[in-house]
C-alpha cells in the first residue's frame, strides 16, 4: 500500500493485546491437545498410548499452571482478575473463562490423583521423616490399596478422563471464538476460527509429547516404545493436515469472496504477514513437517533411529507452527486498521514488562516444572497405572 | 452481683453496637454528594444521542484540544479526533488524522489538484447494541439509563477485550490507569445540564448532543429534515451517533 494512502484510526497507533495474548493459547493448546491424548488411553483404551498417558496428563497440568501468568502479567489491573469470576458478564465470552479454567483444573488434578493414587501410597510406605508426612498429605492419609480400589481408581479416571475431552475441547475451542466472534476485526471474524484451534491445539499437545518424549528417552537412555511413537506421528500427521487445510481453505473462501474485506487482507498476507505467515507458518513450519511425516508414516522400511530422530525434529517444527499461527492470528488481525486503510506495526521489545525475555521465561517455566514434576510423578517409571 | 455484671455487659454492647452502627453510616455515606443527583426514573426520560455534520467541520480541531483538556485523556490517545479526506482527481482517496487533529491540518496530502475534501469528527457512538459492553467479561463497560455507553474505573481489570470489540477504534487502555477509557459524551457535564466539551467548543455548531427521547428536541428536528449515515451500519451497532452528509468513504 501507498504510505501516503495507508491510515489508522488515531487510537489504533499501538496494538492493545500483546505477545502475551500470543502465549495463552499457545499454551493452553498444549494443554488441550496433551490432555486429549492422554483421555485416549484412559477413556477410549488405546493400550499403544499407554507409555505415554501419565506423560501427557501430568504435561497438561504443568502446562495448565502457567497459561494464566501471561495473561495476568499482561492485565492492567491483575489485581482484579478475579472479577471475572466474581462479576461475571455472561453476554461476553471473555466472561466463561474463569469457570472453564476452574473446571478443567479440578478435573485434571482429580485424574493425576486417582492415576498416581497407587503409586503415592508406596511412596508413603517408604519414605520416612517429613517426605512421608506430605505423602500422607497428598494421600488423604487413606492407605488403601487392592483390587475393589483398584477398580474404583480405574473406573473414576474415565469417567473424568470422559467429562474432561469436551471441557478441554470447549477450553480451547473457546479461546478460538474470543477471536472468531469479534466483528470488529476482519482477520478474526469467522466461525472457523474455534474449529482451527481445537485442531491447532491437537497438533501442538501430540507435538510436544512426542519431542519431550523422544528427548527425554535418549537422554535417559531408554527404550522408546517404538508402538506409541509411530501411531501419534501417525496422528500429528493427520492432524496437522486438517488444521493446515482447515486454515487455507478459510484463506481461500476469503479470496474467493472478494468482498471488502479481501482487499485489506490480501495486503496483510502478501506483505505485513509475508515472513512469519507464508515462509515461516505456511512454507517451513508446515510444508516441511508434512513432508518428513509422511515419509516417517507411509515407509515401513525406515530404520526405527532415522525415523524417531525425523519424528522428533518435525514435531519441533510443528511446535513453532503452532507458535507462529497464534502469533499470526493475534498479532496479526490487530495490525489491520479498522479503518481497511492501513496496518500498524509491532515489536514485543526485548526487555520491556510484555517483551521478548519475559515470553521465552513463561514459556520455558512449565517445561522447567516439568522436570521436577517427574520427581513426584514419575512418568515412565516400572509401576503400572491405575488399572 | 452477678446478674448486675450481666446487665452491665449487656447494655454496654447494645450502646456501642449502637454507636457503631450510626458511625458506620456518617463514616461510609457520600457526604460530596450533591442535592441535584438525578434519581433513576428521572434519568430514564433521556437517551442521549449526537450529530456530526461533517458538512460544517472545518477541521480546526478544537474539539480534539478541550476534550484533551477536560477529560485528561493522554497522550497519543484520543476520545474524540478529526479524520480529512481528500479525493485527488483520479479519484485517489487519501485520509489523515495527525495527532488526531489536535493540532488541526497543515498542508494538503496531494501536490495535485484535489476535487473534493472534507472533514469528520469521530468520537464514540454510543451504540444500542454496543459491541464493547457486550465483550466486557466483568461487566465493567456499561449503558447508562439515560442511553451513554460508560467504563466503571473502579472494576475494569484491563483486559483490552472492548477496545478489540469496537469497530469504531474509540477505546483504548489508558496506561496510567490500567484501565480501558473511552469518550463519555462528558456525563459529568450533560448530567449537569451543561454541553459536553467537543460541542461547547465546535466553532461551526458541526456537532450537537441532544435528547432523542425528547419529540421536541433539537436533535430529533434534525433528524427529521436532514439525511444522514450512520457508521458501519451493517455489523449491527446501532449507532446513536448520525453523521450529516456522510461520504461512503469513510468506514
Amino acid at each position: 500500500m501507498d504510505p501516503a494512502q495507508s491510515f489508522l484510526f488515531p487510537n489504533e497507533l499501538h496494538i492493545t493485546w500483546t505477545v502475551m495474548i500470543v502465549l495463552y493459547p499457545y499454551i493452553t493448546g498444549m494443554v488441550a491437545g496433551a490432555f486429549i491424548v492422554s483421555s485416549f488411553y484412559h477413556v477410549f483404551g488405546m493400550e499403544k498410548l499407554k507409555p505415554i498417558a501419565r506423560f501427557a496428563l501430568v504435561s497438561s497440568f504443568a502446562f495448565l499452571m502457567f497459561a494464566t501468568v501471561p495473561l495476568l502479567n499482561h492485565l492492567g489491573k491483575p489485581e482484579r482478575a478475579l472479577n471475572i469470576i466474581l462479576t461475571p458478564n455472561f453476554n461476553s465470552a471473555m466472561s466463561g473463562f474463569g469457570f472453564i479454567y476452574m473446571a478443567y483444573m479440578i478435573i485434571v488434578f482429580l485424574e493425576i490423583w486417582f492415576s498416581y493414587r497407587i503409586d503415592f501410597i508406596e511412596k508413603y510406605e517408604k519414605s520416612h521423616g517429613i517426605v512421608k508426612f506430605i505423602y500422607k498429605i497428598i494421600i488423604l492419609g487413606i492407605t488403601n490399596d487392592n483390587d475393589n480400589t483398584r477398580r474404583y481408581d480405574k473406573k473414576i479416571v474415565v469417567v473424568l478422563g470422559g467429562i474432561g475431552i469436551p471441557v478441554a475441547c470447549i477450553l480451547h475451542g473457546y479461546v478460538g471464538f474470543l477471536f472468531g466472534s469479534i466483528k470488529a476485526n476482519l482477520w478474526w471474524s469467522t466461525p472457523l476460527m474455534f474449529i482451527i484451534f481445537i485442531f491447532s491445539a491437537i497438533v501442538s499437545g501430540l507435538a510436544v509429547l512426542l519431542f519431550l518424549y523422544l528427548f527425554i528417552h535418549w537422554r535417559r537412555d531408554k527404550t522408546i516404545s517404538q508402538d506409541s511413537i509411530d501411531l501419534m506421528a501417525k496422528w500429528l500427521w493427520g492432524f496437522m493436515i486438517i488444521a493446515v487445510t482447515l486454515e487455507l481453505m478459510e484463506i481461500l473462501s476469503i479470496s474467493y469472496e472478494r468482498t471488502e474485506k479481501w482487499a485489506i487482507l490480501s495486503k496483510l498476507i502478501n506483505k505485513e504477514l509475508k515472513f512469519s505467515y507464508v515462509y515461516m507458518q505456511i512454507g517451513v513450519f508446515s510444508i516441511v513437517p508434512f513432508l518428513l511425516l509422511t515419509i516417517t508414516s507411509l515407509f515401513k522400511s525406515l530404520n526405527n533411529k532415522v525415523r524417531n530422530f525425523l519424528i522428533w525434529f518435525s514435531s519441533g517444527l510443528l511446535l513453532l507452527q503452532v507458535l507462529f499461527m497464534r502469533w499470526n492470528v493475534v498479532i496479526g488481525g490487530q495490525l489491520v486498521s479498522k479503518s481497511m486503510r492501513g496496518f500498524t506495526e509491532y515489536f514485543p521489545g526485548y526487555f520491556d514488562k510484555e517483551g521478548l525475555l519475559v515470553s521465552f521465561l513463561i514459556i520455558i517455566t512449565p517445561f522447567i516444572l516439568l522436570r521436577y514434576f517427574d520427581k513426584i510423578f514419575p512418568f515412565f517409571g516400572a509401576k503400572k497405572l491405575a488399572e | 452481683m452477678e446478674k448486675m455484671e450481666r446487665r452491665k455487659f449487656l447494655k454496654l454492647g447494645i450502646y456501642s453496637g449502637a454507636g457503631l452502627l450510626v458511625g458506620s453510616f456518617y463514616a461510609f455515606s457520600n457526604k460530596e454528594k450533591s442535592p441535584d443527583v438525578k434519581k433513576y426514573e428521572d434519568l430514564l426520560q433521556y437517551d442521549w444521542g449526537f450529530i456530526v455534520d461533517t458538512t460544517r467541520c472545518i477541521g480546526c480541531g478544537a474539539c480534539v484540544r478541550a476534550c484533551k483538556i477536560e477529560n485528561d485523556v493522554p497522550d497519543s490517545f484520543f476520545r474524540t479526533w478529526v479524520e480529512r479526506y481528500e479525493i485527488s482527481d483520479k479519484e485517489v482517496v487519501r485520509v489523515d488524522s495527525p495527532n488526531g487533529a489536535i493540532e488541526s491540518f497543515k498542508k494538503n496530502n496531494f501536490s495535485g489538484d484535489v476535487v473534493k475534501a472534507f472533514f469528520v469528527p469521530k468520537l464514540c457512538n454510543h451504540c444500542v447494541n454496543s459491541a464493547c459492553t457486550q465483550v466486557c467479561p466483568v461487566g465493567a463497560s456499561f449503558h447508562s439509563p439515560d442511553g451513554v455507553v460508560l467504563i466503571d474505573k473502579k472494576h475494569c481489570v484491563g483486559c483490552g477485550y472492548c477496545v478489540q470489540a469496537c469497530p469504531y477504534g474509540c477505546r483504548y487502555i489508558d496506561h496510567r490507569k490500567g484501565t480501558a477509557d473511552k469518550c463519555t459524551l462528558c456525563y459529568h457535564r450533560i448530567s449537569k445540564g451543561e454541553s459536553p466539551a467537543c460541542v461547547n467548543a465546535c466553532p461551526r455548531n458541526a456537532r450537537l448532543y441532544g435528547n432523542l427521547k425528547d419529540p421536541k428536541s433539537q436533535i430529533r428536528k434534525i433528524l427529521h429534515k436532514r439525511r444522514y449515515g450512520l457508521l458501519k451500519p451493517d455489523l449491527g451497532t446501532n449507532p446513536k451517533c448520525y453523521y450529516i452528509g456522510l461520504d461512503m468513504e469513510v468506514k
